[in-house]
């Protein structure tokens, strides 16, 4: 098991966006969560990524509790995330903002920084190199200079994904990929999410509304309504599953 | 927009990527820059040295304000505490050789202690937490008579050197040249290294930052150490171009007017601090010329709405400061037959994210 929740639970001032909610994640899968607005996806996610702390429960990545592991130590343990209204560095370059994340596997200090020894010159090639890699990998390459305020939408969600590639992450959390959207945007995020986990060996767990991606690249899917699981398993069983459809539907 | 031809993954690690054609101008101006003495007198070089001065300080606070987006309204306090520092420690006996850094050293610890509301605060609440800092320097500064000499002010000794003394003029003009010219080249390597990046991180976003493991504490007490450390060097370089400090010199009027600075010169680059140095020594001698023809005589309320207009004309009309439109019109001539009206219109964002 790459990531484990286990009866994960937190509470906003009495009501329960998580309730006890356990699942596993196996290496090397495309796990999804689906559920109608509110239901608790992207709490999971703050969770994971140690934003929010669990009122009860534990989480456990690659074998280590991370439970009570400070938000800024989860990328170094190799978790990367996007989120769902893009948290890109507007002011920066592309090259910029995925240079940034390489950030953790920076070893030079402030002294050597401001003195520019080439040690940072060796590493910032590294560096160089890693993000060109990505920008190969994601088909950036007409954007390189672009301050990402000048870049379409689609294009911003591509690089947010990039970033979060550059920090050479185990597990992928994807924060609703193709909201924002178009039909062609979409179709090119399935090949992405395919090519993240089939060539670069990275786990992924993402939320996600738009059915057809869902079905299209999920290994499993877990669907939730109101904080808890209401089914769990492949896809197509999932999303036909008459409760899911009621969460979404209504009676 | 300006493409790069990359021959290499070294070449976006230069200082400036497109060689000589990008650099060539900096030598033109570095060149002027050394050759001023000769042809100026006594005062403008007095100017000029001031100049020099403020824009290492602005430095200092460009990498506050511009590259982490930390406001901070206290740095008359770092100035107060670079000049004082260094005063006291030549008075104790140290050469100025020592006590400059010494000083510029213990600026930026007291800057990183100083930073730390700055872990909890925003914005404006910031701005205000530093404003107090100021203030708090500032009445610190009247009172421990002991090193700073309370509100009679302190003189400060002269610099000597190999046996000589060094004179106010030239020589120390040369001297903050070279000052300048480092703190410029530090902070230049800062911003292409990791560090700056983690301090640009911060500014955009620092909830992303810290999802991609920026420890964004730590990036924001480096950024105060590192402001106190360059406006520090400024300080007591200002104590001896002045020869002669007290406590009102270092009032939140000085911040502020630092802050005009970097607003005018242009937020953001390193560039504007030079400009807007250049603005804020050259502007009240300018008023003065004004006042000259006008028939009433000084007319001390012109100074400062002059400031207020400009700083309303510039945020309306040039939010990059005077840097923003040194760029548009080198921009203009680059891209000479085919310029379009608009090209440099700002772009509307989207909006940002609701924030948990």
């Amino acid at each position: 098991m790459l990531l484990e929740a286990r009866e994960l639970s937190v509470s906003f001032g009495g009501i329960k966006a998580v309730d006890s909610i356990s699942f596993a994640v196996e290496p090397g899968e495309i796990f999804t969560i689906i559920g109608p607005n509110g239901a608790g996806k992207t709490t999971i996610f703050n969770l994971v990524s140690r934003i929010y702390n669990p009122t009860g429960g534990e989480i456990v990545f690659d074998g280590r509790p991370i439970t009570r592991v400070p938000p800024q130590a989860i990328a170094r343990m190799g978790i990367a995330r996007t989120f769902q209204n893009i948290e890109l560095f507007d002011h920066a370059s592309v090259i910029d903002n995925l240079l940034v994340g390489c950030h953790i596997r920076s070893r030079t200090n402030l002294l050597a920084d401001m003195l520019f020894l080439p040690v940072v010159q060796r590493q910032e090639e590294t560096f160089r190199r890693k993000v060109e890699e990505i920008i190969e990998f994601l088909e950036l390459e007409h954007h390189r200079e672009a301050t990402i305020g000048s870049l379409a939408y689609g294009i911003r969600k591509v690089v947010e994904i990039g970033r979060a590639l550059a920090l050479e992450p185990k597990l992928l959390l994807l924060d609703e990929p193709s909201s924002g959207l178009n039909p062609e945007e979409t179709d090119d995020m399935v090949h992405w999410i395919r090519d993240i986990r089939d060539d670069l060996g990275v786990t992924i767990i993402m939320v996600e509304h738009d059915m057809s991606l869902v079905r299209r690249v999920s290994d499993r899917v877990l669907a939730m309504e109101s904080g808890r699981i209401i089914a769990l398993g492949a896809p197509d069983a999932v999303v036909s599953d008459p409760q899911v459809v009621r969460a979404y539907l209504g009676d | 927009m300006r493409y790069v031809l990359r021959t290499s993954y070294r070449q976006d690690t230069r200082l400036f990527k497109e060689g000589l054609p990008q650099y060539g101008w900096y030598l033109v101006w570095l060149a002027l820059a050394l050759v001023a003495p000769l042809f100026l007198g006594v005062h403008l070089v007095s100017q000029l040295t001031f100049i020099l001065i403020f824009a290492i300080a602005g430095i200092g606070y460009q990498i506050l304000l511009g590259y982490t987006g930390l406001l901070s309204l206290g740095q008359a306090a770092f100035l107060a505490i670079g000049a004082y520092a260094c005063v006291f420690l030549e008075k104790q006996g140290l050469h100025f050789a020592l006590a400059l850094p010494a000083a510029a050293l213990l600026t930026g610890v007291v800057g990183a202690v100083l930073g730390l509301p700055a872990l909890r605060l925003k914005g404006l609440y910031l701005a205000m937490a530093t404003m107090a800092i100021g203030f708090i320097v500032e009445e610190v500064a009247a009172r421990w008579t002991f090193v700073t000499g309370g509100n009679s002010g302190a003189s400060v000794p002269r610099i000597e050197a190999f046996g000589y003394v060094l004179s106010r003029d030239v020589p120390f003009y040369f001297l903050c040249l070279a000052l300048c010219i480092a703190s410029l080249w530090f902070a230049a390597n800062i911003l292409r290294s990791p560090t700056g990046r983690a301090m640009a991180a911060v500014r955009d976003s620092d909830i992303a930052a810290q999802s991609i493991g920026v420890e964004v504490a730590q990036v924001k007490t480096k950024a105060f150490a590192l402001s106190a450390f360059f406006t520090g060097i400024a300080g007591a370089l200002m104590a001896h171009k002045l020869s002669f400090i007290s406590p009102e010199q270092f009032t939140l009027h000085l911040s502020i007017e630092l802050l005009l600075m970097i607003l005018i010169g242009g937020i953001g680059s390193l560039r504007g601090v030079v400009f807007g140095a250049a603005f804020l020594v050259a502007m009240p001698e300018l008023i003065a010329e004004i006042e000259r023809m006008l028939p009433g005589g000084s007319q001390p309320a012109l100074r400062p709405m002059a400031f207020g207009l400009l700083l309303v004309l510039v945020m309306l009309f040039e939010p990059r400061g005077i840097n923003g439109l040194v760029e548009k019109i080198t921009g203009y001539f680059r891209l000479m037959p085919l310029y379009r009206k608009g090209m440099f219109a700002r772009q509307r964002g989207f909006a940002k994210s609701e924030r948990w």
